[in-house]
């Protein structure tokens, strides 16, 4: 286990994100987050009063009901030298859209406490590669596994080839690329409801690169992409599972996480 | 003599519905899928090839942004320098605050010249005033001379595409409209044509060359405007623009007031992300730019038309008026996946895919069902951004104008749902409150597959949904970590990682998607 853990890690302060949406569905994703940051050596805090980051809201066109929300999570996170996410979205939310409810709110102070905050918030992946410095966390995943890149993480955040980088590290992973990657997954927040046949269509053509790969796994920053994506998968009956980055990198030999 | 034009179909948009309805009707044309799948992939992978090998294509994507920002930052000025310089030159500027406007000026000089036809080379501008139908009124043919264009005329048909208008036909599709209307409106097709695109393009130089040879008028559009030297620009792939711009005696052209560009210096940029943009193209075969009137030398009469139509609205939005440094190249059409899927009828304008669903609410307002859907005709994806070579950021704008719709009500559940959220978001206790309903639909659910969900039809009808966990990380990490919010990992002799349940057992599992 020491091997794996990163020397700068003790000294930071860290705040778990876990964003509203994994806190409520999908709890196994923040819990592999502590797991795995705990093994790197780092101390991580829940910050109870966290709520969330108010994107649904700004994206949906009622960027008003999210100032309050931009003002509850500055004050719960201000005091943090980093606040990780498992969530390219939500963070892409903080980092890009933020200043900008704060600028509507006609607020300079919660601009300047946006401005300070902005910069210490990390999806998991730049967390672990920019911040601690690690791409091989110690996991252990054998299973034929492909990811999938959500659009927040690759052109919002330049996340980049970050996740690729640590899931090619997973001792036993049989790692197969996923043929057009890049393309978005349809599930686009309110999009997957108000524009259901787009969306849906989509993610029809998603899942068919997926099941082309021959993968058991799909991989992704996103639980909201993979519950479009494997709602899909699931409703073909293709038997093939999907999974966050945090939990193959969480796991291990002594505790799999499938 | 003209033969009599048939326009079956109209060709307007007026009328559409809102645009999921038009998308599921369009996800359901076979056809149609299969065109648009083929030609979007293919401009797609052109232009990363050729956009790729540019050295620094960020510098020229910031460059001709720029340029674009600082005409329309000034644009008032700018506007006064070009109709200066243009009127020097020996053309006549007239000045449009509407199509209604527009399209008199256009037909009151095309009846002083008493003709009954005019020819075009493709332009957004005067498709966006619907010209056509506002010459056919007067009794004046317009005659698309573009192919693609052409082809969309024939079908008594609308345009789906910026660049490639009938991008959702097929040239099998093609052959047989050729074949079919040809000989409606001139020189008809030949009797064995196939669906060879030489043979095609063949029958088609034929058709237009009569028309090109007979026209005493011509009206395009501009792709740049160059303030100080009073030169308008035409960049195309097929020469038929060279045509129309030196043969008629003649020359119209209607251009929006966002195509100025200061000097002849902005051109340099503009010229390269033009092309690799839209065609994929290092270059494009045809670039066409004239200034005023030359003695004996191309047309005799040159008349601009400097159109507004809801621009200087736009402009008036600090964060919208981003979109007015479009220059029309359909970059962001071909990388978007919906786009690729609904095709352009769906957007209901002349002005299909991301640019169109932020530009038509800005020009026309949003008032109409299709205007207020088409801000969320989009997952945001950002490859809209990310292809723009002038640095529209499309999704910031689509998010604002979801904003503009969102005030204007109308969307009473939706907005009471919004406030009820931000309500409980915005306090840890009421989010506890309001998962306590998850966990307990979790523990009853169990570990089975949700496949129906009364009133969520719009998601269950396709996908399965999401099984709630029994218990959220919230829950959890109060029962496992008390109410300490700090743990302390494996560099810490009293950290708790051996505390951490695995999930492999299932015993605490939920949350399973």
């Amino acid at each position: 286990m020491t091997a794996f853990t990163a020397p700068i890690a003790a000294d930071l302060k860290v705040a778990l994100f876990a964003t509203c949406f994994n806190d409520t569905m999908w709890p196994e994703t923040p819990k592999a987050v502590v797991r795995l940051l705990e093994r790197l050596g780092c101390r991580v805090e829940f910050p109870s009063a966290q709520t969330c980051c108010g994107q649904m809201m700004t994206n949906t066109g009622y960027a008003g009901e999210a100032v309050p929300l931009v003002r509850h999570f500055v004050d719960v996170f201000e005091e943090y030298d980093a606040v990780v996410a498992p969530s390219g979205s939500c963070v892409g939310s903080v980092r890009d859209q933020h200043p900008m409810i704060a600028h509507l709110a006609g607020d300079p102070g919660l601009a300047s406490e946006v401005e300070g905050v902005r910069p210490t918030v990390y999806e998991l992946s730049e967390f672990l590669v920019d911040v601690l410095g690690v791409t091989d966390v110690g996991a252990y995943f054998p299973h034929r596994v492909t990811y999938h890149p959500t659009c927040h993480s690759l052109r919002m955040l330049r996340v980049g080839d970050r996740p690729l980088q640590l899931l090619r590290a997973v001792e036993g992973i049989d790692l197969v690329e996923l043929p057009g990657a890049e393309e978005c997954c349809g599930f686009g927040g309110t999009f997957a409801m108000k524009n259901s046949d787009v969306s849906v269509a989509m993610g029809t053509d998603k899942a068919a690169h997926v099941v082309e790969t021959d993968a058991e796994v799909l991989v992704a920053g996103d639980n909201s992409c993979l519950a479009h994506i494997g709602g899909i998968l699931g409703r073909q009956r293709t038997g093939i599972r999907t999974m966050h980055l945090a939990e193959i990198l969480a796991s291990t030999k002594e505790h799999p996480t499938w | 003599m003209v033969t009599q034009p048939v326009q079956q179909t109209s060709p307007t948009f007026v009328g559409m519905p809102k645009f999921p309805v038009a998308a599921r009707e369009a996800l359901a044309n076979t056809q149609q899928r299969a065109n648009l799948h083929n030609a979007t992939h293919t401009i797609r992978a052109k232009r990363a090839a050729v956009v790729g090998e540019v050295e620094d294509w960020e510098a020229l994507r910031v460059a001709g942004a720029a340029a674009k920002d600082e005409a329309l930052h000034h644009l008032g000025d700018y506007l006064e320098q070009l109709e200066e310089s243009l009127t020097a030159r020996g053309a006549t500027v007239h000045w449009a605050r509407d199509a209604a406007e527009a399209n008199r000026i256009v037909v009151d000089i095309a009846r002083a010249k008493e003709v009954d036809e005019v020819v075009k080379v493709k332009s957004m501008a005067t498709q966006e005033i619907e010209l056509n139908e506002a010459l056919e009124a007067a009794g004046i043919h317009a005659w698309e001379t573009d192919l693609a264009e052409l082809i969309v005329q024939l079908f008594g048909d609308r345009p789906s595409h910026i660049l490639v208008p009938a991008i959702h036909r097929n040239r099998t599709e093609i052959r047989d409209v050729f074949l079919r209307e040809m000989g409606e409106f001139g020189r008809p097709a030949p009797a064995d044509l196939t669906d060879d695109p030489a043979r095609l393009a063949e029958a088609a130089r034929l058709h237009l060359r009569e028309k090109f040879l007979r026209a005493k008028v011509a009206v395009s559009g501009a792709n740049f405007a160059i303030a100080d030297t009073g030169t308008l620009v035409v960049v195309e792939s097929e020469g038929n623009g060279r045509m129309c711009l030196t043969l008629p005696e003649t020359l119209i052209s209607v251009v929006g007031i966002e195509k100025v560009l200061p000097t002849w210096d902005d051109l340099s940029p503009m010229l390269q992300l033009l092309p690799r943009s839209s065609t994929g193209e290092r270059m494009n075969p045809y670039t066409t730019m004239w200034s005023g009137v030359h003695d004996g030398d191309g047309p005799q009469e040159v008349h601009v038309i400097l159109l507004d139509n809801g621009r200087s609205r736009v402009l008036a939005d600090s964060v919208g008026r981003q979109a007015l440094r479009c220059i029309r190249c359909s970059a962001c059409l071909n990388v978007c996946p919906v786009y690729e899927r609904t095709g352009g009828h769906a957007y209901g304008s002349v002005y299909p895919g991301p640019i169109g669903a932020v530009l038509n609410p800005q020009l026309r307002g949003t008032a109409s069902e299709v205007d207020q859907s088409l801000p969320y005709a989009s997952s945001l994806c950002g490859a809209c951004f990310d292809a723009c070579p002038v640095r529209i950021n499309i999704p910031e704008l689509l998010v604002e104008l979801r904003g503009t719709v969102a005030e204007q009500g109308g969307h009473r559940a939706e907005s009471a749902a919004m406030k009820a959220a931000a309500w409980v978001l915005s306090d840890p206790r009421r989010l506890a409150v309001a998962q306590k309903g998850a966990t307990t639909a979790g523990r009853l659910i169990g570990k089975r597959t949700i496949r129906k969900v009364p009133g969520l039809g719009a998601w269950t009808d396709a996908r399965d949904m999401p099984t709630p966990p029994k218990e959220t990380f919230r829950q959890w990490w109060a029962r496992e970590r008390g109410d300490a919010t700090t743990t302390h990992g494996a560099a810490d002799p009293g950290g708790r990682a051996g505390g951490i349940p695995t999930t492999n057992d299932g015993t605490d599992a939920g949350g399973e998607r």
